[in-house]
C-alpha cells in the first residue's frame, strides 16, 4: 500500500471535517481505554502494578536490545537447528523478494495472512498481487479493510474506523450472496465462512512475530481469532516476516512482555492464542507446515539502533496504548498519518523508516501532552523522542544528526525568528520594550494573520505587562529603580 | 511522570517569582495576585525584573541551541539559595525537567532545578496554610496542564487546595485528563487538530455546569478563552492563584498593580 506522510495536513483536515469518523475513534478509543484500565486495576492481583510490570518490561527490552546483534545471530543459529530457515532482508524490496522466490520455489498461488504489521510496512500484499500470487488478509479487520481496498488504521484493531452500518454495506456490495446485516455476530459468521474455504486452499501461510526467541530458536504469535494458528498449520510453507527488534533472549522473557501486550492493548489477560513455533512439520507428525521460514527486516531500525536516545524506538511492542490514548490520533484516526504504524508511536517509528524529509510534519504533529508515555507498558519516552526528531528536523546544529532526511523541515524564516527570540529574551531591555508595545498595540492582535483564528480569536496582551505594573509600583515607592525588587 | 517522592524545605521568609511570559503580557493580574498572596501568608517574593521566559517555545520547537542560550540567562537572575516559584506547571516543567537535558545533566543546573517550585506545589507542601473560604458557594471546575498533571504531578496540589474551600463545590468535567490541544507552536503548525481538541475540551467544560474553572498554566487558558469566546460562550477561566487570592480574602489593594508594599531591595 502506498504511504503518503508528505499529506499529512491535508489528510488530517479531511479527517477531522468527517463527523462519523470523529464519533467513531471517540467511541473506540474510550472502550479500549476503559479496557486497558480494567486490566491494570489496583484491585487486580494479578495485573494491578502497572509500575513495576512496565519497569519489568522495559529492563527486559532494553538488556535484549543491548545485546541485539548477538541475539540475532543466536536466534539464526537455534531456528537453523531447528530446521527454520532464516533470511535477512536490508529493505522493503529485498524481503518481498526474498518472500516471492519461497512462493515461487513452491508454485505457490494462493497465500493466506495472519495480521502482521511488518507486512504492511512492505507492502507485501501489492507486490505478490502484481506477481499473480493472492494474498488473502484472514484477521477479520485485516479482511474487511482488505474488501474495502483500504490500509489499517490501527496496529492491534485494524477495522476500528468502520461501524457496523459501513461494514454491512461492504459485505453487500462485496461478496456475493451476502444480506446486508448490522448484527455484529451474523457479519463474523459471513466473514468467518469466506475465511475458511480460503485457508483449505491457501499453499501459503505468512504471518507476523511478537517474540523471537533465540535461546530457543522459538517464533511465538499473539491472537485471538484462530487464523493465525491456520495460516501456521495448514499450507505446507509457513512465512514469518519481523522487524528484528523483535529477537528477546529466552523465554522468560516473554511472559512479562505478553502480560504487557494484551492488557495495554485490548485489556486482555492473555489472548485466546498464543503460538510458539519452533520447527517444521517433523517427521510422524499429523499436521503443520513442510517448511517454515523467517525473514529479518531491517529498514531503518539499525540507523535507530546506531543511538543510544533513538533505540528506545525499538522497545516498542506494537500494543497500540499510545494511539489509544492520544487526543491527536483520537481526532484524525490512523489513516491520516499516511504511515503504517499511526499514532505517537508511528511519529518516532516512521522517520527511521521512511526519512524524515518524508514523515517531517509527524514529529510537529504533538501537543506533547504526554498521554502516551503514560500508557507505555514498555515506558518509551514519547514526547522527549518526539523533541529530539524536531532537533534532528530543524538541523539546529547541536544534535548529531543520524536520521536520514535530518536537517529538512528547517526553514530559513522560522529559524531566523528562533534566532531573533532567543537574543531578545537574553536582552531584558529589548524584550520588555517589544512586550510593552504589544500590550499598546493590543486592539491590532485581532487583525494579525495567523491559523490560529480558525476557530478561536485571536489573544490579546493585557493593557501594560507584569514587568510594567511591578515597575510602575517602585516608582510610586520612595526608593530609586534597581534591577530587582522585593515585594 | 511526576516525581515521586520530593523533600520540602521549611517556609522561608523570601522567594524569587518567575511570572512566565505568557503570565508577563497577558494577564499581569496573575503575577500580582501570586504576590499579594505570598504577602499574605508571611513571604515576600523577590522579582528580578531582568526576566523573560524559561525558553521553553524554542525547546519543544526543536531548537535546542536557541532554548539553551535563553535558559543559561535565566538561571544567572536567581542568585541567592531562595527557592524559585513559578506561576505555570508547564514552565516548571521546564525548568526542573529539561533544563538539566540542555545542561548535560551539569550539577550547578541540577542544583538549580531543585529550588524550582511551582506555585500551588509550594503552597500545599512547603508554606502547608489553612485557607479559609470567605466567598459565596459556587461551582468549579480544574482543567489540569498535562505538563502540570504528567511532568510535575501538580494537578493534585490543585485540587487539594481548592478542596480546602468550604464554599467551592469541586466538579470534575469529561475527559479530565485529556490535552486542551495548545502545545506551544502545534497550536499554530497543526492548528486544525488543536482547535478540535480545544473545541471538545470547552464542551466538557461547559458541560459540567460550573460557575467559572480555573487553571494554573496560560498557555492552556488562552486556548481555551480565545475558543470559548469564539463560540460566544460567557465561561471564562482564570489562574488558580487568583481565585484562591479572592476566596481567602487577600486584600483588594493589595492585589492592585499601585499597590505600595516594596519592603526592601534585593540583596546582591
Amino acid at each position: 500500500m502506498k504511504q503518503q506522510p508528505e499529506a499529512f495536513h491535508p489528510n488530517s483536515t479531511a479527517a477531522l471535517a468527517d463527523p462519523v469518523l470523529r464519533s467513531n475513534f471517540r467511541g473506540a478509543m474510550d472502550f479500549l481505554r476503559s479496557k486497558r484500565r480494567t486490566a491494570f486495576a489496583v484491585d487486580d492481583a494479578e495485573g494491578g502494578d502497572f509500575d513495576a510490570l512496565s519497569r519489568r518490561g522495559e529492563a527486559i527490552k532494553q538488556r535484549c536490545l543491548q545485546q541485539l546483534p548477538a541475539l540475532l545471530e543466536q536466534l539464526e543459529q537455534n531456528c537453523t537447528r531447528n530446521g527454520i530457515q532464516v533470511h535477512w532482508a536490508e529493505t522493503p524490496a529485498q524481503a518481498n523478494q526474498i518472500i516471492e522466490s519461497l512462493i515461487r520455489a513452491r508454485s505457490g498461488k494462493h497465500a493466506v495472512k495472519g495480521k502482521s504489521m511488518v507486512t504492511e510496512e512492505i507492502g507485501l500484499n501489492d507486490y505478490l498481487d502484481d506477481r499473480g500470487v493472492r494474498c488473502i488478509e484472514s484477521d477479520m479487520g485485516e479482511f474487511i479493510v482488505q474488501l474495502a481496498g483500504e490500509t489499517p488504521s490501527h496496529i492491534i484493531m485494524p477495522a476500528i474506523h468502520k461501524d457496523a452500518g459501513q461494514i454491512a454495506s461492504l459485505f453487500e456490495k462485496t461478496l456475493e450472496d451476502t444480506p446486508y446485516t448490522e448484527d455484529v455476530d451474523r457479519l463474523i459468521g459471513i466473514g468467518r465462512q469466506q475465511l475458511r474455504e480460503r485457508f483449505q486452499h491457501a499453499d501459503v501461510g505468512i504471518t507476523g512475530v511478537n517474540f523471537a526467541v533465540a535461546e530457543t530458536g522459538t517464533l511465538c504469535l499473539v491472537e485471538n481469532e484462530g487464523n493465525g494458528r491456520m495460516c501456521t498449520t495448514i499450507p505446507p510453507l509457513h512465512i514469518a516476516v519481523t522487524g528484528i527488534e523483535k529477537v528477546v533472549a529466552q523465554l522468560s522473557d516473554v511472559p512479562p512482555l505478553l502480560s504487557l501486550l494484551t492488557r495495554s492493548a485490548t485489556g486482555q489477560k492473555i489472548t485466546t492464542y498464543f503460538n510458539m513455533i519452533s520447527s517444521p512439520r517433523k517427521p510422524g507428525e499429523q499436521d503443520g507446515p513442510e517448511e517454515v521460514h523467517l525473514v529479518l527486516l531491517d529498514n531503518g531500525r539499525s540507523q535507530a539502533f546506531a543511538d543510544e536516545e533513538l533505540r528506545k524506538t525499538l522497545q516498542c511492542i506494537r500494543c497500540g496504548a499510545c494511539m489509544n490514548h492520544c487526543p491527536v490520533y483520537t481526532r484524525i484516526g490512523g489513516h491520516a498519518y499516511g504511515t503504517t504504524y499511526p499514532g505517537p508511536i508511528g511519529k518516532i517509528v516512521s522517520p527511521h523508516l521512511l526519512g524524515l524529509d518524508a514523515t517531517k510534519d509527524l514529529p510537529t504533529a504533538s501537543s506533547l501532552c504526554g498521554a502516551c508515555e503514560e500508557v507505555c507498558p514498555v515506558r518509551i519516552p514519547i514526547p522527549k523522542l518526539l523533541q529530539r526528531l524536531r532537533v534532528e528536523s530543524s538541523h539546529a546544529g547541536t544534535a548529531e544528526e543520524k536520521v536520514k532526511g535530518a536537517g529538512s523541515g528547517r526553514k530559513p524564516l522560522e529559524a531566523l525568528v528562533w534566532r531573533i527570540w532567543s537574543w531578545a529574551c537574553r536582552h531584558p531591555a529589548i524584550y520588555h520594550r517589544g512586550a510593552s508595545l504589544a500590550a499598546h498595540g493590543r486592539k491590532l492582535f485581532k487583525f494579525l494573520p495567523s491559523r490560529w483564528k480558525t476557530q478561536r480569536t485571536m489573544p490579546q496582551p493585557a493593557k501594560i505587562t507584569l514587568h510594567t505594573a511591578l515597575k510602575n509600583r517602585q516608582r510610586r515607592s520612595a526608593s530609586p529603580c534597581p534591577q530587582e525588587k522585593i515585594y | 511522570m511526576a516525581e515521586a517522592i520530593r523533600i520540602y524545605p521549611p517556609k522561608p521568609d523570601r522567594v524569587y517569582l518567575f511570572g512566565t511570559c505568557l503570565v508577563d503580557s497577558f494577564s499581569p493580574q496573575t503575577g500580582l495576585d501570586a504576590i499579594a498572596l505570598l504577602k499574605y501568608l508571611g513571604i515576600e517574593a523577590a522579582f528580578p525584573h531582568a526576566q523573560t521566559c524559561c525558553g521553553q517555545p524554542a525547546y519543544n520547537s526543536g531548537y535546542d541551541r536557541e532554548a539553551r542560550a535563553v535558559a543559561r540567562s535565566q538561571m544567572d537572575l536567581f542568585p541567592e539559595p531562595w527557592p524559585i516559584v513559578i506561576l505555570s506547571g508547564s514552565c516548571g516543567g521546564m525548568m526542573r525537567k529539561h533544563y538539566p537535558a540542555l545542561f548535560d545533566q551539569a550539577s550547578e543546573v541540577v542544583a538549580f532545578t531543585e529550588r524550582v517550585f511551582e506555585f500551588t506545589e509550594f503552597l500545599r507542601h512547603v508554606v502547608q496554610p489553612t485557607l479559609t473560604d470567605q466567598g459565596d458557594p459556587t461551582r468549579v471546575t480544574l482543567h489540569t496542564s498535562c505538563a502540570g498533571r504528567r511532568e510535575l504531578g501538580i494537578h493534585e496540589h490543585g485540587l487539594a487546595l481548592l478542596g480546602q474551600l468550604q464554599q467551592v463545590h469541586l466538579v470534575p468535567h469529561d475527559y479530565q485528563e485529556e490535552c486542551c490541544g495548545f502545545g506551544g507552536t502545534f497550536s499554530v503548525k497543526h492548528a486544525n487538530i488543536s482547535a478540535a481538541m480545544a473545541e471538545d475540551k470547552t464542551r466538557n467544560l461547559l458541560g459540567a455546569g460550573v460557575d467559572e474553572f480555573v487553571s494554573t498554566d496560560w498557555g492552556c487558558m488562552l486556548n481555551l478563552n480565545t475558543t470559548l469566546e469564539y463560540a460566544q460562550q460567557p465561561l471564562r477561566g482564570r489562574h488558580l492563584i487568583s481565585f484562591l487570592a479572592e476566596r481567602i480574602g487577600v486584600s483588594e489593594a493589595d492585589r492592585q498593580p499601585g499597590a505600595t508594599q516594596v519592603l526592601a531591595e534585593a540583596a546582591g
